[in-house]
């Protein structure tokens, strides 16, 4: 396999209940940049990066990290490879302070803490402060900041911007913008703003399979592409 | 007044056994969502070992019971990790057949101890051919307001709020209690920043069986014996305490066995006096339960599994 | 419904238990008499009873998917009450089965209440504490009820003489026939109910029945009444067969059931008959043969575990949650399996 790419996902089938979410979708992901994952609502974009990370079953398919096939191990071992994961719905840890959600995510005892408290300075103000009692802005900024922590060579973001105030929209892009520099980013994401703005390589889902795979602002810039595909200005939006 | 005070530092070292156990099986609760019926078993070998121990070392009664009390708790912590790795571990994912598991076991482990030491109570600790078998002091009492106390009493409360410091700031200053208290909240989340969670769970389970054989070791110098019953009996009364106490929090853990220990002392005095019955204080801590379910049935509810 | 060549086999079988009293066939291992001796016959009608407990139970378990360690409890009453009735306060048999009737509907109603306000695990050690003040109550012996580790010297006159006595033993074994077929019928005219169908989808996913719009409660309620009253009439049973022991109303008792409907497989129509009746049979076995000389002679290792049959109950069951999860009724369907797999091996090769 090529080392070209940071990530190669072939032919992933994953079940949830009865429902075949994913039905055989395969993508690259290139080393360095982002790649955003796009699609409708309920197409299984989620699904996908849960997969990746072996939180849920997959019934086929491979998943290789690096050329190295990462499809057979738990979780933990999948995220030791260097990747770190920022879940749908942040999780971050509401009874632990902001330092120990930090502190928890820490692999080999040398965090970047200098990054992180350079992009969100207000993490250093609140450390003692537990997490659930932090704004869901800050609480996005904790969920980011735990995956940034580490030196990962590939980050799984999923919807950093859902619910967020335009002024932590912007602050979100530019840190992921930021985070672009030192590791390759799959990010999903819903904001097709944000996705134009940080994303160089676009893969959209649809149907449980991989419908576009290619350059993000050919078809961001395409408002037809973008109907058709990705549903925007539909009536079911 | 006397009688009061009595009874209510008679019903704490009976809340301190309560609490040693619960607080285990809250956090195996808490952290793998495993009800652990096989905790009963924890007990009895625990308190079997330390008994068998006191029959076969001749030394002076602290001594005796030092070294029977922390082999008690080394066999409790070995069994605890034995099953978990043994029968837990292959059906993670699995909660229903995990709490299953458990339940064969607490049947299998009771009817061995019965079948190994039969139904009768062991007089503990058992040193033939001594006249005192606790150490003096033990035995001997403070008066209180009027009241004398049995020393032992305190030796039971005393080791419960050690083991409650002990385990709270292991909670909040080391790194596996910092996995710990996350996972209880989050256990994929967990997983998914690189940790592997499974091995807190052997931890859990060996810290459970050593506090629950400590448990047992103390209930045998609170009842002057060892029986193959007490496991089962102390049990129910430490489920009772979880649930009132909040699945995973070690702080609940020991507020609701303060109370179901107390509650259990004076119900079993005023009203069996009143009512000339004997069950009044076991049945009173029902009613506590069934009170509390129906003043807070969502803050008694488990957290959701995932 | 089942079709009628699917109905042979248990009619056949159902013809074969009736007139089983009369069968003067020595089965050896499974039997210690030929199948017509009182004692062979008072084993059976207490596999029978138990066979209509189980099935009680997995209705809460196998189908509503409510974990309960206090089913005990309404068996216990069904044990005690009628004892406490006819015999401490010199009520008529009717009498006492006609409190029975009203107590084993109105004590689950209360207690079900309250315990259902929790889910799962919670609620598990809700029915468990419940349970545990029935033992308290029972063994402290109030008022001098109870009859405390004695039990209760059940007073035989207000009862028909056709179940006292050991040459009436058939009569007990029909009735508990006619105990385990009634469980059966209306545990499967109740599956097969509207309500029924509500139960199985609460036990698989309780949230959905909300979303379509279904409170779950008092579906689980009518699930825990209706197990509990169908249990309580076990008990009675097990008084004639019996009489009155204290150990009916542990939780280890609970555990056995909870035992039993895991060894014959849950939530299938045969599944709790099967496990019911085959836990109660080796139990019995187990327990006489803990008793043999050639058990006794054997080194303390071996002897003490062969001789303690909850001990390898126990570790029959744990052995059958790890390698056959679907029960004893999983076996003819793995059976087959396997023989197809074989076949379609060898075919191939």
């Amino acid at each position: 396999m090529s080392t070209a790419t940071a990530l190669d996902v072939n032919d992933l089938h994953v079940y949830l209940g009865e429902s075949h979410v994913l039905q055989g979708v395969s993508f690259s992901v290139a080393k360095g940049g982002v790649t955003a994952l796009l699609g409708r609502n309920g197409v299984g974009k989620t699904t996908t990066l849960r997969a990746l990370m072996g939180l849920v079953p997959r019934s086929r398919g491979s998943v290789e990290v690096q050329g190295e096939n990462v499809t057979r191990l738990p979780t933990h071992a999948i995220v030791r490879r260097g990747i770190g994961y920022v879940p749908e719905d942040r999780d971050v840890f509401a009874g632990l302070t902001v330092e120990e959600n930090l502190r928890l995510s820490e692999r080999g005892g040398n965090g970047r803490y200098d990054l992180v408290y350079d992009l969100f300075p207000e993490l250093r103000e609140r450390g003692r402060q537990r997490a659930g009692t932090l704004s869901g802005g800050q609480q996005q900024m904790v969920a980011i900041a735990r995956a940034l922590l580490n030196d990962n060579d590939l980050l799984l973001i999923d919807e950093p911007t859902k619910g967020l105030a335009p002024l932590l929209v912007t602050e979100v892009a530019v840190a992921l913008e930021r985070a672009a520099e030192l590791s390759t980013i799959l990010l999903v994401e819903q904001n097709l703003g944000v996705a134009k703005r940080v994303a160089e390589h676009a893969v959209v889902l649809d149907g449980g399979r991989v419908v576009y795979e290619g350059a993000a602002g050919e078809l961001l810039s395409n408002p037809e592409r973008v109907r058709e595909l990705l549903g925007v200005g539909g009536a079911g939006h | 007044m006397s009688t009061l005070v009595l009874l209510t530092i008679t019903g704490l070292g009976l809340g301190a056994l309560y609490f040693l156990i619960a607080s285990g099986l809250s956090l195996i609760y808490g952290l793998m969502g495993v009800l652990n019926f096989a905790h009963g078993a924890f007990i009895t070998f625990g308190a079997y070992a330390a008994w068998w121990i006191t029959t076969h070392v001749e030394a002076s009664a602290e001594a005796e019971l030092i070294l029977a009390t922390a082999f008690g708790l080394v066999f409790g912590a070995v069994l605890g990790a034995l099953i978990e790795l043994v029968f837990i571990r292959p059906l993670y994912r699995r909660p229903i057949e995990q709490v299953l598991v458990t339940v064969g076991l607490a049947l299998a482990l009771g009817a061995l101890v019965f079948g190994i030491w039969g139904a009768d109570p062991k007089l503990f600790p058992d040193r033939p051919g001594e006249e005192i078998s606790l150490p003096s002091w033990m035995i001997d009492t403070t008066t209180i307001l009027g009241a004398r106390i049995p020393n032992d009493r305190f030796v039971e409360i005393a080791v419960a709020v050690v083991v409650l410091a002990g385990l709270t700031a292991f909670l909040r200053f080391t790194r596996i209690g910092l996995i710990i208290r996350a996972g209880v909240e989050n256990r994929s989340m967990v997983t998914a920043l690189g940790i592997d969670v499974r091995k807190t769970f052997t931890f859990v389970f060996a810290v459970g069986g050593a506090l629950a054989a400590l448990a047992g070791v103390l209930s045998g110098i609170y009842f002057s014996t060892v029986d193959p019953g007490r496991g089962t009996s102390l049990l129910i009364f430490a489920f009772i305490v979880v649930v009132i106490g909040g699945f995973g929090s070690i702080g609940g853990s020991a507020v609701a066995a303060v109370a179901v220990g107390l509650v259990q002392q004076y119900a079993n005095y005023y009203a069996a006096d009143w009512l000339d019955w004997s069950g009044a204080g076991d049945v009173a801590v029902m009613f506590l339960l069934a009170g509390v379910l129906l003043l807070r049935p969502e803050g008694l509810a488990p957290k959701v599994a995932h | 419904m089942m079709t009628p060549r699917r109905a042979v086999v248990p009619v056949l079988l159902l013809a074969l238990l009736i007139v089983l009293p009369f069968l003067s066939v020595d089965i050896p291992v499974l039997f210690g008499g030929p199948l017509d001796s009182p004692g062979t016959l008072n084993l059976l009608a207490l596999c029978l009873v138990f066979a209509g407990v189980a099935l009680s139970y997995d209705l809460l378990f196998g189908y509503t998917g409510l974990l309960s360690f206090g089913h005990a409890l309404y068996f216990a009453l069904g044990v005690y009450l009628p004892a406490i009735a006819v015999t401490e306060w010199e009520w008529s048999l009717p009498a006492a089965l006609a409190l029975l009737a009203v107590v084993a509907i109105a004590l689950p109603l209360v207690l079900g209440a309250v315990s259902l306000r929790v889910t799962g695990i919670a609620f598990a050690m809700v029915t468990l504490a419940f349970a545990q003040a029935g033992n308290v109550i029972v063994q402290t012996n109030p008022g001098g009820l109870t009859g405390g580790d004695e039990g209760i010297i059940l007073n035989f006159d207000p009862l028909p003489d056709f179940v006292v006595g050991i040459v009436n033993t058939k009569y007990l074994y029909w009735l508990a026939l006619g105990y385990a077929v009634a469980v059966f019928l209306i545990a499967r005219a109740a599956i097969g109910s509207s309500a029924g169908h509500v139960w199985r989808a609460i036990r698989d996913n309780e949230r959905r029945v909300e979303v379509i719009g279904l409170r779950p409660y008092p579906y689980k309620l009518l699930a825990f009444v209706l197990a509990s009253f169908l249990a309580a009439w076990g008990g009675f049973l097990w008084l004639l067969l019996i009489g009155v022991t204290p150990e009916v109303t542990t939780a280890t008792f609970t555990l056995t059931l909870l035992v039993m409907v895991v060894l014959g497989g849950t939530g299938t129509r045969f599944g709790a008959l099967v496990g019911g009746f085959a836990y109660t049979l080796l139990d019995n076995r187990l327990r006489n043969l803990a008793g043999e000389e050639r058990i006794q002679d054997l080194p303390d290792v071996l002897r003490v575990p062969l001789s303690e049959p909850l001990f390898l109950l126990g570790a029959l069951f744990v052995a059958i949650v790890f390698f056959a999860p679907g029960g004893i009724s999983s076996f003819p369907a793995r059976l087959r399996s396997l023989v197809y797999r074989r076949a379609a091996k060898e075919s191939a090769s």
